[in-house]
């Protein structure tokens, strides 16, 4: 059952507004330039009927550094059941148009991008922490964020770790 | 032990009132702990007297990173993580990120293994929706039906235990099938469930449905058209009762859904009721595709035969050299995933379930991440709770079911 739909929009907007598409296990993508999203998001809505932004996510390719991220937006529609995948690479320190004029749902997506791996949206209302702590330094899903975990005490390094943790106060 | 810290005015200015600034609105924080929220849900209310003016909600108690630890993981050891995510939907969690894996290096699922997933993500739905229900009534004081329907729940988790010995956090879904083989007194369990189910969704009915008090407390309360419902991207029973019947079991099958009949509820109002209505009518559609199912369960292998992804029945390891390499890459190192990325949705009792899953070439996704319905659901709270008052944001909060481990992941 392959998505007609999705395979005449993903044409369309290369037409529109360039990028080059992709394609894998049936499902078109589109690799657009970031200043572009914004029209883009705003042709989906209203030319080609996706009604809602089924997700929003980012991905690191720390070490690389131009693009370091690559946005992925997945818009879904309803009245023609189609999906497409937007790709948009991003260099570090880049800042992209927020689409919460557009699809409201963006919101808290790009909050939680902002959170997670430090990518500023222009034109959001309210870019702050959302999963972190509000007063959190750094952006943990980014490839160079250490994963954190605790060293397993056995009986040969039980006293330098117990040196190591807190004590209750007395 | 973290220090105190002191909240300026500044930082949240942005996102109260005027009113609030001034003092004449009262800002109240309905904390992390709280038996109405659901889980560990904080909402900043700013309040003029008992009605809600706005109602920021600060989320993250409950971010345990799974996205980030999953990426450290091969791929059959992430699957545990899986599960911990929507904790009342365990299956469901596994069967999206199983077809996602199978769906990202090609492999095949024998029929009976689909049909036995469908079976256990239906009766995983029955077991979510009973949870909401009990807990919904329950914030609306309707105690008993709590009750209720956690002794049905029961029923269900002593088949999840029975065929994967755990009643919650099972990983019985792998890539390829299922982990193993169901016990043969799995089929007898689930049937005499459908057997008497019925009978207690009646009672739940006949307890709630023409309730003079539950109706007064939920008709007309948290309203939402079908256009803004999609401009907010809910999905599930929030966006069918309000119109749209998308339903991705319908839409998008998977897992053999088109071979089964059912119905995908919906209601036209798009309150806390006509939630409750549609919640109520999916009790009855998810029996009748367990029903089916095993009607038409066909016998033959429960996982693929793909020794590439599959590891080896233990019998042959004895037997074969073949046999043995397989399970000691598979163990040692996993398999490799193509540097592609997919994305899979489905039909979570709370809405779309997504994973985007992206490999490397490694055994390690490089990526995966899930798009949760409780966290894209819960972002309309503060719009739908505009003007109405406190007791109805706990209706609200319940009608909108979000699972916490969900939203915050």
């Amino acid at each position: 059952m392959t998505d007609e739909h999705a395979h005449q929009t993903i044409e369309a907007l290369q037409g529109a507004f360039g990028g080059e598409t992709g394609e894998y296990a049936g499902d078109p993508r589109l690799v657009l330039p970031a200043d572009q999203i914004l029209a883009a998001a705003a042709a989906l809505r209203n030319q080609h009927g996706f009604e809602y932004l089924s997700g929003l996510t980012a991905v690191d390719y720390w070490p690389a550094q131009d693009p370091r991220f690559h946005l992925v937006y997945h818009f879904s529609s309803y009245r023609h059941n189609s999906r497409v995948e937007i790709r948009v690479p991003i260099a570090e320190d880049v800042e992209v148009v927020s689409i919460t004029p557009e699809y409201w749902s963006a919101n808290w997506q790009e909050r939680e991008l902002f959170d997670l791996f430090g990518i500023r949206f222009t034109g959001h209302p309210d870019l702050r922490r959302i999963l972190m702590p509000h007063d959190w330094e750094g952006h943990p899903l980014r490839k160079d964020y250490p994963l954190g975990y605790e060293e397993v005490q056995f009986t040969f390094n039980r006293e330098e770790i117990a040196a190591r943790k807190p004590r209750p106060s007395e | 032990m973290a220090s105190l810290q002191e909240v300026t005015v500044d930082e949240i200015r942005h996102l109260v009132s005027q009113r609030a600034i001034e003092g004449e609105t009262m800002l109240l924080n309905m904390g992390p702990q709280h038996p109405s929220t659901h889980g560990v849900l904080r909402l900043l209310l700013e309040l003029d007297g008992e009605q809600i003016v706005s109602c920021i909600p600060d989320i993250g108690f409950l971010h345990t990173g799974i996205e980030k630890n999953m990426e450290a993981k091969t791929y059959i050891k992430a699957a545990v993580m899986t599960d911990r995510l929507d904790y009342l939907n365990t299956m469901g969690n596994n069967l999206v990120y199983c077809l996602a894996i199978e769906k990202l290096v090609g492999l095949d699922v024998p029929p009976r293994a689909q049909v036995i997933r469908v079976i256990m993500v239906e009766l995983q739905r029955i077991a979510s929706h009973l949870v909401w229900l009990g807990t919904h009534a329950l914030d609306l004081a309707a105690m008993s039906v709590f009750l209720y329907c956690f002794r049905e729940r029961e029923m269900i988790l002593d088949i999840i235990e029975m065929i994967s010995g755990q009643r919650m956090m099972a990983t019985y879904f792998r890539p390829g099938g299922l982990w193993r083989e169901v016990p043969p007194e799995w089929e007898d369990h689930v049937r005499g469930f459908l057997k008497i189910f019925p009978d207690r969704v009646k009672q739940y009915e006949n307890l709630l449905t023409d309730n003079p008090i539950f109706r007064d407390r939920t008709i007309g309360i948290g309203k939402i058209s079908e256009a803004d419902a999609f401009r907010w991207g809910l999905t599930g029973p929030m966006l069918r009762a309000s119109g749209p019947p998308l339903d991705l079991r319908k839409s998008r099958p998977y897992s053999g859904y088109e071979q089964y009949d059912f119905d995908v509820p919906t209601h036209t109002d798009g309150d806390v009721y006509a939630r409750y209505l549609v919640r109520m009518q999916e009790f009855h559609e998810s029996m009748k595709i367990v029903r089916q199912a095993l009607d038409k369960l066909p016998s033959g292998p429960i996982i693929s035969n793909d020794r590439k992804y599959v590891p080896p029945p233990r019998s042959e390891l004895g037997v074969s050299m073949e046999a043995l390499i397989h399970h000691f890459k598979l163990w040692t190192e996993g398999f490799p995933a193509p540097k592609e990325s997919v994305y899979v949705p489905v039909e979570s009792p709370r809405g779309e379930l997504g994973v985007f899953l992206e490999g490397d070439g490694g055994p390690k996704p490089y990526r995966c991440y899930w798009r949760t319905p409780s966290f894209v659901n819960l972002e309309c709270l503060e719009y739908i709770s505009k003007g109405h008052m406190v007791a109805d944001l706990v209706a609200i909060i319940g009608s909108i079911d979000i699972v916490l481990g969900d939203t915050d992941r």
